[in-house]
C-alpha cells in the first residue's frame, strides 16, 4: 500500500470565510497504480493533489492524515515536508509550460533543483540524458531556453526532471489539457511508461478529461463539490458507474461517432453548490434525478465490492 | 452565404519582420444558411486566423471573402458596421470577454445602438426573447456581475447578444473548450438548435469529437492548408489523408483503448507543400496525390 489518505480535510482561507475544498477524503493507492482524479472545475481535485505535496499560504489543513510507504507525511508542516518533496513526492504542475524559469537554460534549472536536494548533478546527468532520449528529446534541450521548446517538449522535459529522483508518488495536474491531441497521446503514453519502468511507483493524474484517464489510468476517483463521489477501476467507472453524477457525466460526453442529428446528448442541469457554505447532506442532491428524502443526510463513502467505492444512498442500497 | 476563395494570410515574423510566415494558405470553402461547418486543426494550423479574417479582425493578404455576394475582406468602417449586424463572433474565454467592473448584461446595452429609437419595454422584451433562445432564465443572469455567473452562462449570454442582432452567421472560436463537461454539451446542443433556425455557424475547434457531434461539414487544417474537406460523416468515417488518420487515432475514446500507434508524429513531410485537393468520393476532398 503506497499511499493512504485518511479523512483529509483542507480549507481555503478567504475574506468571506473558509472554502471547504476537500472534505473528508479517504482513499488509498497501491504500488504501481495510476489513479485518475476527475471532476469539474472547482470540485477540489487540484486542491487534493496540492495538499499532498505543498499547501500554499491560503490553504489550511483541518483534519486527516496521509501516509506514504508506511511513513506519515507532515503535510501541514511546510518546512518538514521539504525533506519529502522531489525525493518521495513529486509534482508535474498545472501549466507546467510555465514551470521552467524563462531566464535560465533547462539544464541549469535541473542542476539547481538537484543541488538543492544535495544530489550532485554530474552523478545524475547520464540518467537524465538517457531519460530525455527515452521521451524523444536530445541532450541539446539542456542547453536551450524554455522559449525555444514547443509546448509538448516543455511538458516532457518537466516530466523527466520532476521524476529524476524516482519518487514514490507523482502528482500530474492537468498536464494534457493544454496540448494538441497528438502530443496529448504522447504524454499520456509516457506516464504509463514511467510507471512501467518504475521511475515512479504510483501516480495521481488529475484531469477533467475522462477519456484520457480511461486510456492511461488503472483506477478513477471522481470528486464532486469537495467530496469523493466514486472510486473504481477505470473500466468500471466508464462502463458501469454507480454514482448518479458519474453516470450523467459519462453520458454527456460526445464521442467520435455520436452525431447531434441522431443522438442528442444531455448535460447536467444546475451547477455545483458554493463551497463557502456547502449544503448539508449529499452535495449532488439538487441536480440528482434520483434524490429522495434520505439524501438530506450525507452518504458515506462505502465499498460496494472490493475496489469499488461509492458515496450514494441509492447505489449502496 | 459566406464564401472564402483562396484566402491566404502571411504574417511578418522575426525581429524586424524580415521573415514571412504563411499562416493560412489558399483556403477555399463555403458556409450555407442552416449549416455548421467545423474547422478542425491543432495549434498553429491557422484555424483561428481564418475566423479572425471572416470577422474582419485581421486583414486578408490574398484571396477574397464574400458574404451574400459582397466582398467583406476590405470593408470601410460604415459598411463594416452593417456587416456586424449579420456576422458576429464568440470566443474561447467567456471570462475575459466581459469587463469585470460592469454587470454582465452590459453586453446587451452595448449593442442597443443597432436599434435606434427602440422603446424600453420593447428592448427588454427583445433581450428576454434572446435569453430564452439560449435557454437562460432572465432572472438568474440579468443584473449580475460576471463573477457571479458560471462560464456556461456567460458563454450563452454572448451567444444571446449575437442573436439579439438577428445575425445570419456566427463564428464560434473554441467556445466550448473552457467549459465543464456537464455544461459544454448544453452549449453544443444550443448551436444545433440555432442551426435549425437558419443560422450558419463556423465552428472552430481542436476537439474532433465535438466537431463530429455537431457539424454538417468538416475541414481539417494542417499548417494553414486544408488537407481534407467534406461531409462530416465521410471525413470521419473514411479519412483519406494520413494527417487526418493520425489525428483520429490519437483521440482518446471512452469505450475503446488507443490502438497501436501507426505514425510516429507530425514530422513527416514537414516542409513539403500539400498537393491540391482531389475529390476522393462525392462531397469528400483530400489533399493526396491522385
Amino acid at each position: 500500500m503506497s499511499l493512504r489518505v485518511d479523512d483529509l480535510t483542507v480549507h481555503y482561507r478567504t475574506l468571506r470565510g473558509d472554502v471547504k475544498a476537500v472534505d473528508g477524503a479517504t482513499f488509498s493507492i497501491d504500488d504501481g497504480e495510476i489513479m485518475g482524479l476527475a471532476g469539474e472545475s472547482g470540485c477540489g481535485k487540484s486542491s487534493l493533489g496540492k495538499s499532498l505535496i505543498r499547501m500554499d499560504a491560503r490553504m489550511k489543513h483541518v483534519a486527516g492524515r496521509v501516509e506514504l510507504d508506511g511513513r506519515e507525511l507532515p503535510i501541514a508542516d511546510d518546512a518538514k515536508m521539504n525533506e519529502y518533496r522531489f525525493r518521495d513526492v513529486s509534482i508535474v504542475p498545472q501549466y507546467s509550460m510555465s514551470a521552467l524559469t524563462p531566464t535560465r537554460k533547462v539544464g541549469t534549472v535541473a542542476h539547481e533543483l538537484l543541488e538543492s536536494r544535495d544530489v550532485p548533478f554530474d552523478r545524475v546527468k547520464p540518467e537524465l540524458v538517457r531519460r530525455l532520449m527515452l521521451v524523444g528529446l536530445s541532450e541539446d534541450v539542456l542547453d536551450r531556453y524554455p522559449i525555444e521548446l514547443s509546448g509538448g517538449m516543455k511538458q516532457r522535459t518537466v516530466m523527466v526532471i520532476s521524476t529524476l529522483l524516482d519518487p514514490s508518488l507523482l502528482i500530474a495536474d492537468e498536464i494534457t489539457s493544454a496540448l494538441d491531441v497528438s502530443s496529448q497521446r504522447a504524454v499520456g503514453e509516457m506516464l504509463v511508461e514511467f510507471r512501467d519502468r518504475e521511475f515512479v511507483k504510483s501516480m495521481i493524474v488529475i484531469t477533467h478529461d475522462l477519456a484520457i484517464l480511461y486510456q492511461i489510468a488503472d483506477t478513477i476517483l471522481v470528486m464532486y463539490a469537495g467530496k469523493l463521489a466514486e472510486k473504481a477501476p477505470a473500466e468500471k467507472i466508464v462502463r458501469s458507474p454507480r454514482h448518479p453524477y458519474t453516470r450523467l457525466l459519462i453520458s454527456s460526453l460526445p464521442e467520435v461517432g455520436v452525431r447531434f442529428d441522431e443522438t442528442r446528448l444531455a448535460g447536467i442541469p444546475g451547477k455545483p453548490p458554493s463551497l463557502l457554505a456547502p449544503p448539508a447532506g449529499c452535495r449532488f442532491r439538487d441536480r440528482c434525478p434520483l434524490a429522495f428524502a434520505k439524501c438530506e443526510e450525507a452518504p458515506p463513502f462505502v465499498e460496494l465490492e472490493p475496489g469499488h467505492e461509492v458515496a450514494c444512498w441509492k447505489a449502496a442500497a | 452565404m459566406l464564401t472564402l476563395e483562396s484566402v491566404t494570410k502571411v504574417y511578418k515574423v522575426g525581429t524586424f519582420g524580415g521573415k514571412r510566415l504563411r499562416a493560412v494558405n489558399e483556403v477555399s470553402f463555403q458556409v450555407a444558411p442552416g449549416q455548421i461547418v467545423s474547422l478542425i486543426g491543432e495549434s498553429g494550423s491557422g484555424k483561428s486566423t481564418i475566423g479572425r479574417m471572416v470577422l474582419g479582425l485581421s486583414r486578408v493578404t490574398e484571396g477574397t471573402i464574400t458574404f451574400e455576394g459582397q466582398d467583406v475582406s476590405q470593408l470601410e468602417s460604415g459598411r463594416r458596421r452593417a456587416y456586424y449586424g449579420d456576422v458576429q463572433g464568440v470566443f474561447q474565454d467567456p471570462f475575459s470577454s466581459y469587463n469585470p467592473i460592469f454587470k454582465a448584461d452590459r453586453v446587451f446595452t452595448l449593442v442597443k445602438g443597432f436599434f435606434p429609437g427602440i422603446g424600453r419595454s420593447e428592448w427588454e422584451e427583445k433581450v428576454e426573447h434572446a435569453l430564452n433562445a439560449v435557454r437562460l432564465e432572465p432572472g438568474t443572469c440579468l443584473d449580475k456581475y460576471p463573477h457571479q455567473l458560471s462560464g456556461g452562462q456567460l458563454q450563452r449570454m454572448l451567444i444571446a447578444r449575437a442573436l439579439l442582432l438577428d445575425i445570419r452567421l456566427l463564428v464560434a472560436d473554441e467556445i466550448i473548450s473552457m467549459l465543464d463537461a456537464s455544461t459544454r454539451i448544453d452549449v453544443l446542443n444550443l448551436l444545433g438548435d440555432l442551426k435549425s433556425r437558419g443560422l450558419g455557424i463556423l465552428f472552430i475547434t481542436h476537439d474532433l469529437s465535438l466537431g463530429n457531434y455537431i457539424s454538417d461539414r468538416t475541414m481539417i487544417l494542417r499548417r494553414g492548408s486544408v488537407v481534407e474537406l467534406g461531409a462530416t460523416e465521410k471525413v470521419f468515417g473514411n479519412p483519406v489523408h494520413p494527417y487526418t488518420k493520425m489525428l483520429l487515432a490519437s483521440v482518446p475514446h471512452l469505450h475503446e483503448k488507443w490502438g497501436q500507434r501507426e505514425h510516429a508524429g507530425d514530422d513527416a513531410g514537414a516542409d513539403s507543400a500539400e498537393p491540391a485537393l482531389v475529390e476522393v468520393e462525392p462531397d469528400h476532398f483530400a489533399a493526396v496525390a491522385p
